[in-house]
């Protein structure tokens, strides 16, 4: 059985990289005893992929797992079990039962990815926001009129010029700060950070003014008929 | 939640930000307000190094299970959160309150090489400690250090409140109670150091004075304090099972060394080699119960989610419940996914047999430390290990599908000569030519056998303790030997060799055997930058030279006298168990290359046996 499970990252597991997110789980699958399989070969590990892998700093509300059960066990249990043992920082949300194809994984789904940026009053706590400018609002929307943001995407191979604008499939300002529905995935990903660098381009403002926290709200993947749905819609309930 | 101490502008900055937030699965958090005693437990080098030691955790599990007493962990910032926190005056704080370390009623260090002394005076310095043991106040923390480099604390004797010497079990009890006794009358620092030198074990720096020949070597040391007593005895502990143990270690967030379960099986070493000092200070030899080893494996997996086991004593083969121990961990766990790592297994059909078990053989080595190359030169460092024992252990070995060996030796021992040197590429070329006997269809390829030499160190409390050490270009020169011998081997493209760094060598030298007065030198060099002394990345030799100049301490004193058996060392006042005139035997029999059995074959009257158990008591009851 295949299952997807929903963890909430906040707090000083920010710090966490991803790596050790990884790591993290592998440990809190054998202390909360979930029946993972393993791969086969002289060093087994356990059958776990991430959907998306969040950067250091970032919180979330909805980050994703998929792992491989040997047996079957309660989306209710799980949960229960999980977060017996979490560290404070990460919260199981969800524990769901996903489809056995490898098309459906997490990993190859993921399609796009809600985020909200605050502002704040400096880079040395994200505890303090600071309101979004009121003129911010007609600048985002000249922003979002282009057809075109040319942004050098440096990768760790190389640097080319893309165009994000595509990859923006919505923006917003709240009463929190800025809301971004941005494309994501292992086609088309773009970070909500490069957007907020290249906003504050766009507005002619110097990004060491305007200190910003990210916060990933959820997860998407792209339904047959062209809309969104959070990675964990996409499972059942084991009851 | 917790406010952390360093902002997120900093962390965020740094490398590696999860060494400096605590809040690991396991860690401790208690109310600081419902304490009595507030313990920052410190291991002077990098957060990855520091949470792989088993001591400490020993010790934070020990303490925490005291309701009075809240014990936290304290780091070594690395080198780029040391300049910050200088620059931006952050107070070192403890992992899991946070608060600063200055805070704290004692400020606890393991000293466990001595190449981490520079570390330490880091540690104080940034907690805003005075260096100056006699500066402190109230205001700040005991300083109290543990640990094998405190078997001759002399060195860091004016950095130090207290130093407890033998295993943390005994005596802390005894002497947070003592704390809390002399802090609610309201007594002063000194009436407290007073009352902790009464405690067997205890050592107060302070209460003595040192006077010394005009040659430099040491006249007396005495008590200067009617508290304090002239001769300091080791803390051992007798009965194992009355000890605890950490069933819930902490698990780190981040990969540290010893990313695993470590259960402790034994502790102290039957083997009496003439060069270590473990072998010394952790005598007599006490197992720990399996039935007991077996629940604490289960408990700490469970607890910890490791997904490695490793046993951990100095010589695991001389476990007497070792095969039941071992089989027991394969049937459990193997099939959970659960990796067994078997360090400090002499090589023989069964360890050849679980390690073919356990690991993969076409990717990992056999290790062998034959320690010296010619038989002449192993009999004098009373290492029992024949030619003929380890090339047999290497064709079976071979023949089993091995094709990868490890070898380590030590260069400058006593009485070594070219020709001992000359015997380790021998050595190497001859477990070579073993791996090529093996018919060539049979045979896994190439084999490779790799050797690496580290430089000997005389440590107090060894039979070695008078030996002389050599002068930089010496090494260097001994090396040279070995590296010429190994062009000559016929086998020598399957042969690889590595030697350790003769500079560091050096220094560990004057550390290990030095007295009060080298505190002087470690003082300057740290005033001078130098840091993580043991990284060799970040060792600056120069600066360590320049140290010495500027102090006037001469390192040809301690490194290049041998001792006379005479001479009064600075180590002399603490009692380990083991007499000086025993080491002096073995000394003397080491000159005559006479090996000297072990502690099961025939008790050699080290007088350990005083305290009447482990090994000494072994089929006698």
């Amino acid at each position: 059985m295949k299952a997807r499970i929903k963890f909430r990252k906040y707090g000083i597991m920010r710090f966490i990289g991803h790596l050790d997110v990884m790591r993290y789980f592998q440990k809190a699958m054998r202390r909360a005893d979930i029946p993972i399989a393993f791969t086969g070969g002289y060093s087994p590990h356990m059958i776990m992929s991430f959907a998306q892998p969040l950067g250091i700093g970032i919180t979330s509300d909805g980050e994703y797992l998929d792992i491989e059960l040997t047996e079957s066990i309660s989306s209710e249990a799980a949960v229960g079990r999980l977060n017996q043992v979490m560290a404070e920082g990460i919260d199981v949300v969800s524990f769901v039962q996903i489809s056995e194809d490898k098309k459906e994984s997490g990993m190859t789904i993921v399609a796009a990815a809600d985020y909200e940026v605050t502002l704040l009053l400096s880079a040395k706590s994200m505890e303090e926001t600071v309101p979004v400018p009121e003129e911010w609002k007609e600048k985002l929307a000249a922003f979002l009129e282009k057809t075109e943001l040319k942004v050098l995407k440096k990768t760790k191979r190389s640097e080319k010029e893309v165009n994000i604008r595509p990859m923006i499939q919505e923006m917003e300002l709240t009463e929190a700060g800025i809301r971004m529905f941005l494309s994501a995935g292992s086609e088309e990903n773009l970070k909500p950070d490069l957007v907020m660098e290249t906003f504050l381009k766009d507005m002619g403002l110097p990004a060491e003014k305007y200190p910003f926290h990210i916060h990933r709200r959820d997860i998407y993947a792209k339904t047959p008929q062209g809309g969104y749905l959070p990675l964990e819609d996409l499972g059942t309930l084991v009851p | 939640m917790r406010k952390l101490a360093l902002n997120d502008e900093i962390l965020l900055k740094i490398e590696k930000p999860a060494r400096y937030i605590g809040g690991e699965v396991n860690s401790v958090m208690k109310d600081k307000e419902q304490v009595d005693i507030r313990f920052a437990m410190c291991f002077p080098d990098v957060y990855e190094i520091g949470m792989s030691h088993l001591g400490i955790q020993i010790l934070y599990d020990m303490f925490n299970r005291r309701d009075d007493v809240w014990c936290e962990r304290v780091y070594s910032p690395w080198t780029d959160l040391d300049k910050v926190m200088r620059e931006e005056k952050i107070p070192l704080f403890a992992l899991e309150s946070q608060d600063p370390v200055r805070e704290f009623d004692f400020l606890g260090i393991t000293i466990q090489y001595e190449m981490c002394y520079t570390n330490i005076l880091q540690v104080l310095d940034l907690s805003g400690i005075p260096l100056d043991a006699e500066e402190r106040t109230w205001e700040d923390p005991i300083v109290i250090g543990g640990g094998p480099c405190t078997y001759n604390p002399e060195p860091l004797a004016e950095f130090f409140d207290l130093f407890y010497i033998g295993e943390g079990e005994t005596v802390y009890d005894r002497l947070f109670d003592v704390y809390k006794e002399v802090r609610a009358r309201g007594g002063s620092r000194q009436e407290f150091l007073e009352a902790a030198a009464e405690i067997e074990g205890i050592y107060v720096p302070s209460f003595y004075e040192t006077t010394y020949h005009e040659d430099g070597t040491i006249r007396s040391f005495d008590p200067v304090n009617p508290h304090a007593k002239p001769v300091v005895h080791k803390q051992v502990v007798m009965e194992m099972q009355d000890t605890t143990y950490p069933e819930k270690p902490v698990v780190p967030f981040i990969k540290v060394t010893q990313d695993r379960v470590v259960m402790e099986i034994m502790r102290g070493c039957i083997r009496g080699c003439r060069f270590c000092q473990a072998g010394m200070l952790y005598r007599p030899t006490r197992e720990r119960d399996v039935e007991v080893l077996k629940d604490y494996a289960y408990k700490m997996l469970r607890n910890t989610g490791h997904e490695e086991i490793s046993l951990s004593s100095l010589s695991s083969s001389d476990y007497s419940e070792l095969k039941e121990l071992v089989m027991f961990l394969i049937e459990e766990f193997k099939d959970k996914g659960i990796n067994i790592s078997l360090p400090s297994l002499r090589i023989d059909a069964f360890s050849l047999d679980v390690m073919g078990k356990v690991q993969d053989i076409r990717k990992s080595s056999l290790t062998f430390a034959p320690e010296a190359g010619s038989q002449r030169m192993r009999n004098v460092i009373n290492k029992g290990l024949t030619e003929e024992m380890i090339l047999d252990g290497a064709g079976q070995a071979f023949e089993g599908g091995w094709n990868k060996v490890k070898l380590y030796f030590m260069l400058g021992l006593p009485t070594e000569t070219e020709e001992d040197m000359r015997a380790i590429p021998e050595l190497a070329d001859k477990i070579a030519r073993r791996y090529y006997e093996i018919p060539k269809d049979q045979r896994n390829g190439k084999c490779q056998v790799t050797t690496s030499t580290s430089f000997f160190i005389p440590k107090p409390f060894t039979p070695f303790q008078w030996a002389k050490m050599y002068t930089n270009e010496e090494y260097i020169g001994k090396a040279a030997v070995v590296k010429r011998g190994f062009q000559d081997q016929l086998n020598r493209k399957s042969l690889k060799y590595h030697w350790h760094d003769a500079e560091v060598t050096v220094l560990e030298g004057v550390m290990a055997r030095g007295d009060r007065k080298v505190g002087r030198v470690i003082r300057e060099a740290y005033r001078l930058g130098c840091l993580y002394d043991s990284w060799s990345d970040l060792f600056d030799n120069d600066k360590w030279m320049q140290a010495f100049e500027n102090t006037g301490i001469d390192i040809g004193f301690y490194n290049l006298r041998e001792r006379s058996l005479d001479e009064v060392f600075p180590w002399d006042f603490i009692d380990i168990g083991v007499t000086k005139s025993f080491l002096k035997r073995e000394w003397e029999r080491a000159m005559k290359g006479e090996v000297t059995p072990n502690c099961r074959m025939q008790c050699s009257g080290c007088g350990v046996a005083k305290w009447k158990g482990g090994v000494c008591v072994e089929g006698k009851n």
